[in-house]
């Protein structure tokens, strides 16, 4: 007998546009509404990013039309230095709450997580409804900041107390930083309704047969960020509201006494700085992890495709994302070795972060391992995720300076540490994130995106990403400092001689900045060519078969795109493990999870069965 | 390429119940989601970090620096604590006049409602008590940006109560599905464990604030 | 396709490895008699980082390489050891890497923060306040006088908020905008932030610290090398951020000398 759905027979298929397309209660709209709303806050701060790098290497070019957007921040579109760290705080927000949380997360977890263990919809499929909303009345809230009085705030990313706390600190600091705060708190509120979703669906709503074990990787991914993200979200959510006491109400938790701005004593006292810098970090260096993870997770579930291969062990990536995950909750205080908090703890702080890279790098050598003796099926999905390997390789490996307090006494606060972050958030998360688009965007809108638009989108991004958070290294290690809005230090301007292989010539570091700034416009043009491709396939691309790139798991077991309940109203039964590809004496190069042909697969343990 | 194969299931259509009148209840054999509890107890874990890092702040904040200003403890929170705690043994009870259902057939839901509008009053009560008691701190100059103290004792209790607020928003839910006779055990079990826990958030406030203000 | 990318990968890999290996853009020469364990510590990383992002690379390329387009059919293989292999192999390899930077790490960490100063050192205050650092050098009688913030008025050139009337320590306080220092003479650096978070560093001295408004925290360090240097600010504080520095003069002893009285006849 199958278990009825108590689901199913409390909604029927919604019949109005509201209720299909924008109040929507399933989990595929919400995903796409979540997707969508990545990719306008990935465009915004694209076009962000466009405007900082030509404002650092061409400070007195007009930016035509920006003087309208902030005729203060950019006089006849010449932007100043201040604008520059308003419009740096916006990119760095938009790009690590919009972006990296909500694009392979929210975005992609929402429509494939049920749909991969066999489930109708989400356990909660209104509170899923209210997440997205919440996350969408967030997002109008941050871009609301740049059209109040004196701009969006200017304290970066990362609001650290006093400046976030003291509205007079700065332009922006006032309406804006609490615009900040507000928004920000209400993304927390969003992330928790959107992971209680994702770990009761896990835990509860599995079909017949589907075993935690047998989930597909980039599920446990969801699972585990999800989990991380309950813990994170919710001490940020506390940093936020009272930042925004402070801000507002008189009280002081993180400000201390007798400090003087602009000449005048400000009136709040006791407060510890620190204290916010603790309850920031304690959420976000997790934070990092819930945006990657997801990222790992799809791209093991491509590159498994691709390689037409199990991986070498399908536990030790589920293992791995655990220690991870695990792990990042110990180790916030690596963002502040220099903080001024107790020296010893540095140590304390410096030891867990570099043990994950035990995990990190088990992870890199299966995905490599099982690439040996395998069968590469090459196409924009697992070009992409091919790029993720060699991104996360490069990002991890600079991790491992910073993971050490004495070489961050230099390396702290310069463009290594930028270059570090983009390479693995701005770069390998945002290629997982590609990689799942031209991998499922067959299934979730039933047609194929095209082919050599998506391979000349990832030959012109995966070197021109190269070239311009590559370098950024090297700037670090001249001491470069970051979150400056103009280069005015000396040793910046003069040109180091370098002789290779018999040429001569000489570099400044002004010069790679130059070099860097055209790359990200042209890396950037480069995105256009994936824009389109996505909205003209969305009409005009080939309709797509149920299953387009042979894959084994449930996706692929109901059409292009699934209807209203996933299944139509038969949930499958599982009878294999994920990744069946390449099974010998099976009847194809696949088994899919809900076939039922029976056949011998040798596993881990080397128990046939 | 070999098709998956459905082992062919077909949904039943929900069962039709009959419905004997305003405020009965009949027991319907549906298979019932676990959904609800897990969901509560992931949102009681949230709802845990939350308090957590407000914990932490406020030890942190009392080390920081000389000005926490100790005042005295409001009276009343004795008598509001009594009152979360009745409230839960009101919910209890409700629960044990439902869970007759699971050895009978049919009943009668009124006792249940009954049980659980008490609960809902004396939950309001908590909620107008604690208002009661910023009074009493107002009434001695502590406002929310006297010193860290108050501060801490106002973002608690208000918090709390928020949340205490939520909780009764949940047992209006499931008051209206009593009403209409149909409504699921976990749903009301996931109601009620998530009102237990304001209680026991409740008293570990109470040993917090009591040795720490 | 995926020919090209086996081979792009090594190019870039190799590429990016080359400004390194040639020894482009490396960090200034050390002035300070701790800087040479970072510096150290930096090339035993680099080694190391750079042996497994290039390995990585490589290794992920010629793997592109030899299996994307093979015939169909082709038969399947398993790395050797499979995955307890390399399982075994990162614990065995990363840990000891952990192990070895951690152990050795420590030390240049500890020079910094665990030795305290010499009973001989040099003080000098630093104050970090929108959008610049200021220097209080204690005077004749050796003794800083006590700071009161509601004093402090730029306009007025009272920078720190002393009260030279009524604070007989504070008389003889000399107050720069450039900080002067003694080459070969440790010094004893004591900060304090006016508005919010600053942070200090001299790229040359290997030493960075972030201020922290309502804490007072030092650092110590010896110059080696007579020159000028930048101490710039590497904590966002505001607009002028970019602007906020300052310059370190390591001179010798009698330039000093001459250097503290002529500050001194400006106070």
């Amino acid at each position: 007998m199958h278990e009825l759905s108590t689901h199913a027979a409390n909604h029927a298929p919604p019949q109005s546009f509201l209720r299909k397309y924008v109040f929507s209660v399933d989990h595929k709209v919400i995903g796409k509404q979540y997707y969508g709303l990545g990719l306008l806050a990935v465009l915004i701060g694209m076009v962000l990013s466009w405007l900082m790098r030509i404002h650092l290497v061409w400070p007195n070019f007009a930016i035509p039309g920006l003087q309208w957007l902030s005729s203060a921040g950019a006089p006849g579109g010449v932007i100043t230095p201040e604008y520059y760290l308003q419009l740096m705080t916006m990119h760095g927000t938009l790009m690590v709450f919009f972006v990296l949380t909500n694009v392979p997360f929210a975005g992609f977890g929402n429509y494939f997580l049920p749909i991969q263990i066999g489930a109708e919809d989400m356990a909660f499929p209104r509170f899923n409804m209210m997440s997205f909303w919440v996350t969408f009345v967030g997002f109008c809230v941050l871009v609301a900041a740049f059209f109040v009085g004196d701009g969006p705030p200017l304290s970066g990313w990362t609001a650290y107390a006093p400046l976030s706390a003291i509205p007079g600190s700065g332009p922006g600091q006032a309406t804006g930083q609490t615009l900040w705060a507000i928004s920000i708190a209400t993304f927390c509120i969003g992330q928790l309704l959107g992971s209680l979703n994702f770990i009761t669906t896990t835990l509860d709503l599995r079909t017949k047969g589907m075993t935690l074990m047998r989930m597909p990787l980039c599920t446990w991914a969801w699972f585990i960020t999800s989990c991380i993200g309950l813990l994170a979200f919710a001490v940020l959510l506390p940093a936020c509201i009272l930042l925004i006491l402070d801000r507002v109400a008189g009280t002081s938790f993180f400000v201390p006494s007798n400090l003087v701005v602009s000449d005048q004593l400000v009136n709040l006292s006791g407060g510890s700085p620190l204290l916010w810098q603790h309850l920031f970090w304690f959420f976000g260096h997790p934070e990092v992890y819930i945006a990657i993870l997801p990222a790992a997770g799809i791209v093991s579930h491509i590159l498994v495709n691709s390689y037409r291969r199990p991986l070498l062990s399908h536990k030790a990536i589920i293992y791995c994302m655990m220690a991870i995950g695990f792990l990042s909750y110990m180790v916030w205080g690596h963002h502040m070795f220099l903080s001024g908090m107790n020296p010893f703890s540095a140590l304390v702080f410096s030891f867990p972060t570099l043990v994950i890279t035990i995990p990190a790098t088990i992870l890199v050598l299966i995905w490599i391992g099982s690439l040996y003796g395998a069968n590469l099926q090459i196409n924009s999905a697992s070009l992409f995720a091919l790029g993720f390997i060699s991104m996360f390789v490069s990002g991890g490996v600079s991790g491992f300076f910073l993971a050490q307090p004495s070489i961050d006494v230099y390396l702290h606060g310069t463009y290594f540490v930028v270059g570090h972050f983009h390479m693995v958030m701005g770069v390998a998360a945002i290629f997982g994130m590609f990689a799942g688009t031209y991998f499922w965007a067959p299934k979730m809108f039933g047609r194929m995106m095209n082919e050599t638009w998506g391979k000349i989108h990832f030959w012109g991004t995966f070197v021109g990403t190269y070239c311009i958070f590559m370098p950024f290294h090297y700037l670090g290690m001249i001491g470069n400092v970051r979150r400056y809005s103009a280069f005015v230090d000396d040793y910046l301007q003069v040109p180091q001689p370098v002789s290779l292989l018999g040429l001569h010539f000489s570099v400044s570091p002004i010069e790679v900045h130059e070099f860097i700034s055209i790359a990200a416009l042209f890396t950037g043009a480069v995105q256009l060519i994936f824009v389109y491709n996505l909205i003209y396939s969305r009409f005009k691309g080939t309709p797509a078969p149920e299953n387009p790139w042979q894959g084994t798991s449930l996706e692929w077991a109901t059409s292009s795109p699934p209807p209203w309940d996933n299944f139509g109203g038969r949930l499958p039964v599982v009878y294999h493990d994920p990744y069946q590809y390449g099974i010998e004496g099976a009847s194809g190069d696949f088994v899919m999870q809900n076939s039922s042909e029976h056949i011998q697969t040798v596993r881990e343990d080397k128990k046939v069965i | 390429m070999p098709h998956g194969l459905f082992m062919a299931t077909t949904l039943q259509a929900p069962p039709t119940v009959k419905l004997p009148g305003p405020g009965s209840l009949r027991r319907v054999i549906l298979r019932d989601s676990d959904a609800p509890s897990t969901g509560i107890w992931i949102a009681l874990a949230a709802i845990t970090m939350t308090f957590a890092a407000f914990t932490s702040a406020m030890l942190v904040r009392q080390g920081s620096a000389n000005d926490w200003r100790h005042f005295s403890f409001p009276i009343i929170l004795y008598f509001n604590t009594a009152v979360l705690f009745a409230s839960s043994l009101t919910l209890q009870i409700g629960r044990r006049r439902f869970s007759r259902f699971d050895t009978e057939r049919h009943g009668e839901a009124r006792p249940t409602i009954t049980a659980l509008y008490g609960t809902l009053a004396l939950g309001c009560t908590f909620v107008f008590a604690q208002y009661a008691a910023w009074q009493q701190l107002r009434s001695e100059g502590l406002y929310l940006s006297s010193a860290p103290s108050s501060s801490f004792f106002y973002v608690f209790t208000a918090l709390h109560a928020l949340h205490v607020i939520g909780g009764v928003l949940g047992l209006v839910y499931v008051i209206r599905k009593l009403h209409r006779g149909v409504l699921r055990t976990n749903t009301f079990a996931a109601a009620s464990q998530y009102w237990h826990f304001m209680g026991l958030l409740w008293l570990y406030l109470l040993v917090l604030l009591r040795t720490r203000i | 396709m995926g020919k090209l990318l086996a081979v792009t990968l090594i190019v870039i890999a190799i590429g990016s490895a080359i400004p390194i290996l040639a020894h482009i853009w490396v960090p200034p020469a050390d002035i300070s008699t701790h800087g040479y364990q970072i510096d150290e510590q930096m090339s035993d990383t680099m080694v190391e980082a750079g042996i497994c992002f290039l390995a990585a690379q490589i290794i992920l390329g010629v793997f592109i390489w030899v299996f994307s387009g093979r015939k169909p059919g082709a038969k399947l293989r398993t790395f050797p050891g499979g995955a307890k292999g390399l399982v075994g192999a990162a614990f065995i390899l990363v840990g000891l890497e952990v192990i070895i930077l951690g152990a050795f790490g420590k030390k240049a960490w500890a020079t910094i923060y665990f030795t305290p100063p010499g009973a001989d050192a040099l003080p000098v205050q630093v104050q970090a306040g929108q959008f610049a650092f200021y220097f209080r050098y204690p005077g004749a009688d050796g003794k800083f006088g006590p700071l009161h913030p509601d004093k402090i008025n730029e306009a007025n050139q009272n920078i720190f908020g002393l009260d030279v009337d009524h604070d007989p320590d504070s008389k003889d306080d000399i107050v720069t905008a450039e900080m002067g220092v003694p080459a070969n003479k440790e010094i004893h650096l004591l900060m304090h932030a006016k508005d919010v978070g600053h942070s200090f560093y001299v790229r040359e001295l290997r030493i960075q610290q972030d201020f922290v408004p309502g804490l007072d925290l030092s650092l110590h360090f010896t110059a080696t090398k007579v020159g000028r240097y930048e101490i710039v600010c590497t904590q966002l504080c505001g607009l002028g951020h970019y602007n906020m520095k300052a310059y370190l003069n390591v001179m010798s002893e009698p330039d000093y000398e001459a250097w503290i009285k002529q500050q001194a006849s400006m106070q």
